[in-house]
C-alpha cells in the first residue's frame, strides 16, 4: 500500500482560542447520523459557526482573512471527548493538513495521524508567539516540520513534539498502519490459538 | 519467580503479536465490539480494498445511539437513523457478527450489552469505536475506544497498532459517606487530576471503597475514565467480579469456568508490582459531586459555590469565564438552587439497575416538579426487564418520570431524545461539552442518579441528602 510521506506541511494558520476543544464541538453528533465521511467538511464547528437560524456567526476560522488556511492552531487537550472520526475527518475535508496544539486527547491523536492528517504539539509560550504572529498576519505561512520536529513561521522558530512512532510512520509513508498489521495476520492467527476465545456461547 | 507485574503490564505482553517498524505494537484483541455510528464506513473501507473480516467470531454488534426511546417501530421516523440500522444489519447479516439487535431481548448500550452477555472477561483486550469502552476495564479488561479506521483494522486483522501506556494507581481509602455514589468518585477524580491528568496514562483503581464497590459501581468508575484522559481504566479482577460473570451466555461453564477464574485471579496485579505513579484519595473527603461548566473536570460538591474569573489562575480564566457564560451561572454563587428543565436518567455510566432501584427507594411517594420533564431511560433490555419486574417502572413512572426504551438516548442525542434552547439537564450521563445534549445552547450538569432524582423532584440542582433527609455522618 503506497502512501504518500509527510515530511512537512506548509500553509496559512487559524488560530482556535480555548483549551480542550472536544469532538462533540469539532462535530455535533448529529453529523454522525451517515454512513460514509463524505461531505463532513460542511459539519466542521457547525454549532459555532452557525447561530440557531443557520446563519453564519463570524467564527473564526470564517474570517475572510484567514481563508484557505490548512494548519490549525489550539490550546491543550485538543480532541478530547468521543473516539469519532469524524472530527479528525471533517478537518481534513474542510482542507486541514496539520493541528499544531499544546496537547491532544490520545484517540483523536491516533485517528488524526492514521489519515495523515499532521499533530504537533508546541508548548503555551509557543502557541502564543505563534498566534500573535498569524494573527499579525494572517498571509504568513507555517512550517510544520515532522522531520526536525519543529513549527517556523517567518523569524520564529518553536520545537514541536510528536511522538517517535507518528513521526517514522508520517516520514516513511505508512502512517495508515493496515498495510502492516495484514502483513503480520500468520502470526496474529497463531496468538489467536494460543489465546482462545474467551467469549464463546455455550 | 518473575518480576512482580500490573495486570496491564500482563496482558499487554500476553497480546503483543509483534513490533511494528515505527516501534508500535501489533496488538491482539480479543473482542470487538459495534454499533451503528463507527462501524459502517469501516465495512465500506474493507469492501473499497477487498478485504474481509478475519474473525467474524470475535465480533459483537448492538444498535444504540440512533434508536428511539419512546417508539420502536420501524422504519425510524428519521430517515438518516433508519438508514443506519439498516446498513448495520446488512454488514453483520454479510459478514456472519453475532448481532443483539432490537427484537433480540439483549439490546442495550454496548457497553452493557458485553457485560451482561458475560462477553466482558478478565484479562482480555477489548476495542470498541466509542470513547465509552473503558467501562469493561471494571472486570480487569484492557478496553479502550477506537477510531473508524481502527474499526476496520480489528475487523480485518484482529489487531491495532498501538503504544503502550503508562500505569497510575488511583487509590481510594476508607469509606464513602452516605449519599455519595461511585459517580461522586470519579467526578472526585476528574476534578482532582484534570481532564488530561489521564494523558498516556491507563488508570488502575483500587483501596477500601474499590474493593467494596459492585461490579456495577466500577463500570460506573471505569467508564468515565476518558473524560480524565485515560484511554483505559481498571479494577482488578476478584470474587465479586467471578460472582457477576458466573453463569452469564458468553462464560466457560463446567471445568472450563474453574480454569478461567484461575486464569482471571492470576493475572490481577502482583504485590508489590511497578506503577509510573501512585495517587491516593480518602473516601471520606468526597461529597455529592456536580459539574458547573463544560467538561467533567470543572465539578464542585454540591455545598461549594460557582468558580469566579478573578479567583482563578490567569491561566484558567478564559476557560472559566466561557463556561459562566454558556451556562449562564453567576459567578461565586452557589451551585445549590440552580433551575432545572430536564432530569435525564440513564446511559453507559449510570443505566443500570442498581443505579434505579437506589432512586427508586427515594423517588417513593415523590413527585417530579412541574417544572421538570423527566425521562428513565433503562441501559439496556435487560436492565429495563428487571427493573420491571421488581416494579421500578412503576415508582419512576408514578414520580412522573417517562419509563422509555433501551438505548443512548439523551447522553448524546443521535436520537429524537434532545435538549430545547438553552434547558438545563439535571443528568447521570458523562458529558457535559457544549450541545452534547442536541441544542447548541443546552447545558448540562453531570451528577449521581440520586441527585437527578432530587434535582427532577425539586426542580432545582439540590443536595440528595437535605431533600430526602440522609445523614451526612460516616457510618461507623
Amino acid at each position: 500500500m503506497e502512501l504518500r510521506q509527510i515530511r512537512e506541511v506548509r500553509g496559512r494558520a487559524v488560530p482556535l482560542p480555548g483549551d480542550d476543544i472536544d469532538t462533540d464541538r469539532i462535530v455535533p453528533a448529529r453529523y454522525l447520523k451517515c454512513v460514509t465521511f463524505d461531505g463532513l467538511g460542511d459539519a466542521l464547528f457547525y454549532d459555532e459557526r452557525h447561530d440557531a437560524q443557520g446563519e453564519p456567526t463570524g467564527h473564526v476560522i470564517d474570517e475572510p482573512r484567514y481563508a484557505g488556511a490548512s494548519v490549525l492552531l489550539s490550546g491543550s487537550n485538543f480532541g478530547c471527548g468521543s473516539s469519532r472520526e469524524h472530527a479528525p475527518q471533517s478537518l481534513a475535508r474542510a482542507g486541514f493538513e496539520a493541528v499544531v496544539a499544546e496537547s491532544f486527547a490520545e484517540i483523536f491523536f491516533g485517528n488524526a495521524t492514521t489519515l495523515g492528517l499532521v499533530c504537533a504539539a508546541v508548548a503555551p509560550e509557543a502557541r502564543r508567539a505563534l498566534t500573535e504572529a498569524v494573527r499579525a498576519d494572517p498571509t504568513l505561512e507555517l512550517v510544520v516540520d515532522v522531520d526536525a520536529r519543529q513549527v517556523r513561521a517567518g523569524s520564529l522558530t518553536v520545537d514541536a513534539s510528536i511522538p517517535d512512532s507518528a513521526r517514522e510512520a508520517l516520514l516513511e509513508g505508512y502512517w495508515d498502519p493496515l498495510g502492516e498489521l495484514l502483513e503480520g495476520v500468520p502470526q496474529v492467527e497463531a496468538v489467536s490459538r494460543r489465546l482462545g476465545r474467551p467469549a464463546a456461547a455455550a | 519467580m518473575t518480576e512482580p507485574r500490573n495486570l496491564y503490564q500482563k496482558v499487554w505482553r500476553e497480546h503483543a503479536v509483534r513490533t511494528l517498524r515505527n516501534g508500535q505494537t501489533q496488538l491482539f484483541i480479543d473482542t470487538h465490539l459495534i454499533h451503528e455510528v463507527t462501524s459502517p464506513q469501516a465495512f465500506g473501507m474493507l469492501r473499497d480494498r477487498g478485504l474481509s473480516v478475519l474473525m467474524p467470531e470475535r465480533t459483537f454488534a448492538t444498535v444504540d445511539h440512533i434508536v428511539p426511546t419512546h417508539t420502536r417501530i420501524e422504519p425510524f421516523e428519521d430517515a438518516l437513523a433508519d438508514e443506519m440500522i439498516r446498513e448495520l444489519r446488512k454488514n453483520i447479516a454479510d459478514h456472519g457478527i453475532r448481532f443483539f439487535d432490537l427484537d433480540s431481548g439483549d439490546q442495550g448500550i454496548v457497553h452493557m450489552v458485553g457485560p451482561e452477555q458475560g462477553i466482558t472477561q478478565p484479562g482480555t483486550t477489548i476495542a470498541c469505536g466509542d470513547s465509552h469502552t473503558s467501562t469493561h476495564g471494571a472486570f480487569g479488561a484492557i478496553a479502550f475506544g477506537i477510531g473508524t479506521s481502527q474499526v476496520r483494522d480489528v475487523l480485518a486483522t484482529q489487531t491495532l497498532a498501538m503504544s503502550e501506556l503508562r500505569v497510575r494507581r488511583i487509590e481510594v481509602t476508607g469509606r464513602l459517606r452516605p449519599g455519595v455514589y461511585a459517580k461522586d468518585v470519579i467526578l472526585h477524580i476528574i476534578r482532582t487530576l484534570g481532564v488530561k491528568g489521564g494523558l498516556g496514562y491507563a488508570y488502575e483503581y483500587g483501596g477500601d471503597v474499590v474493593t467494596r464497590m459492585s461490579m456495577e459501581e466500577r463500570m460506573t468508575v471505569c467508564n468515565m475514565s476518558i473524560e480524565g484522559g485515560a484511554r483505559c481504566g481498571y479494577v482488578n479482577p476478584d470474587d465479586t467480579t467471578f460472582a457477576y460473570l458466573q453463569g452469564r451466555p458468553f462464560v466457560p461453564g463446567g471445568a472450563a469456568w474453574d480454569e478461567a477464574v484461575a486464569r482471571w485471579r492470576a493475572v490481577a496485579s502482583d504485590p508489590g508490582c511497578h506503577y509510573d505513579d501512585v495517587v491516593t484519595i480518602r473516601g471520606e473527603d468526597i461529597a455529592p459531586t456536580v459539574t458547573w461548566g463544560l467538561n467533567p473536570g470543572q465539578a464542585i460538591s454540591i455545598e461549594q459555590d460557582v468558580p469566579t474569573v478573578e479567583g482563578a489562575a490567569a491561566g484558567e480564566r478564559e476557560a472559566i469565564a466561557e463556561a459562566l457564560a454558556h451556562m449562564k451561572l453567576a459567578p461565586g454563587a452557589p451551585i445549590k438552587g440552580t433551575k432545572v428543565d430536564v432530569a435525564f436518567f440513564g446511559s453507559c455510566t449510570n443505566g443500570r439497575v442498581s443505579d434505579f432501584i437506589e432512586a427508586a427507594r427515594y423517588l417513593e411517594g415523590r413527585r417530579v416538579s412541574p417544572a421538570v420533564t423527566a425521562i428513565a431511560v433503562p441501559g439496556s433490555q435487560h436492565v429495563k426487564a428487571e427493573c420491571e419486574r421488581l416494579g421500578l417502572d412503576r415508582v419512576f413512572k408514578a414520580a412522573g418520570f417517562e419509563w422509555r426504551d433501551a438505548g443512548c438516548s439523551m447522553c448524546l442525542a443521535m436520537n429524537p431524545d434532545k435538549l430545547v434552547g438553552d434547558q438545563l439537564c439535571a443528568s447521570t450521563s458523562n458529558r457535559n461539552f457544549k450541545g452534547r445534549q442536541g441544542s447548541p445552547t443546552g447545558r448540562t450538569v453531570l451528577m449521581s442518579p440520586v441527585m437527578v432524582a432530587a434535582a427532577a423532584v425539586t426542580g432545582e440542582v439540590s443536595d440528595a441528602r437535605e431533600v430526602f433527609g440522609v445523614s451526612r455522618e460516616a457510618v461507623a
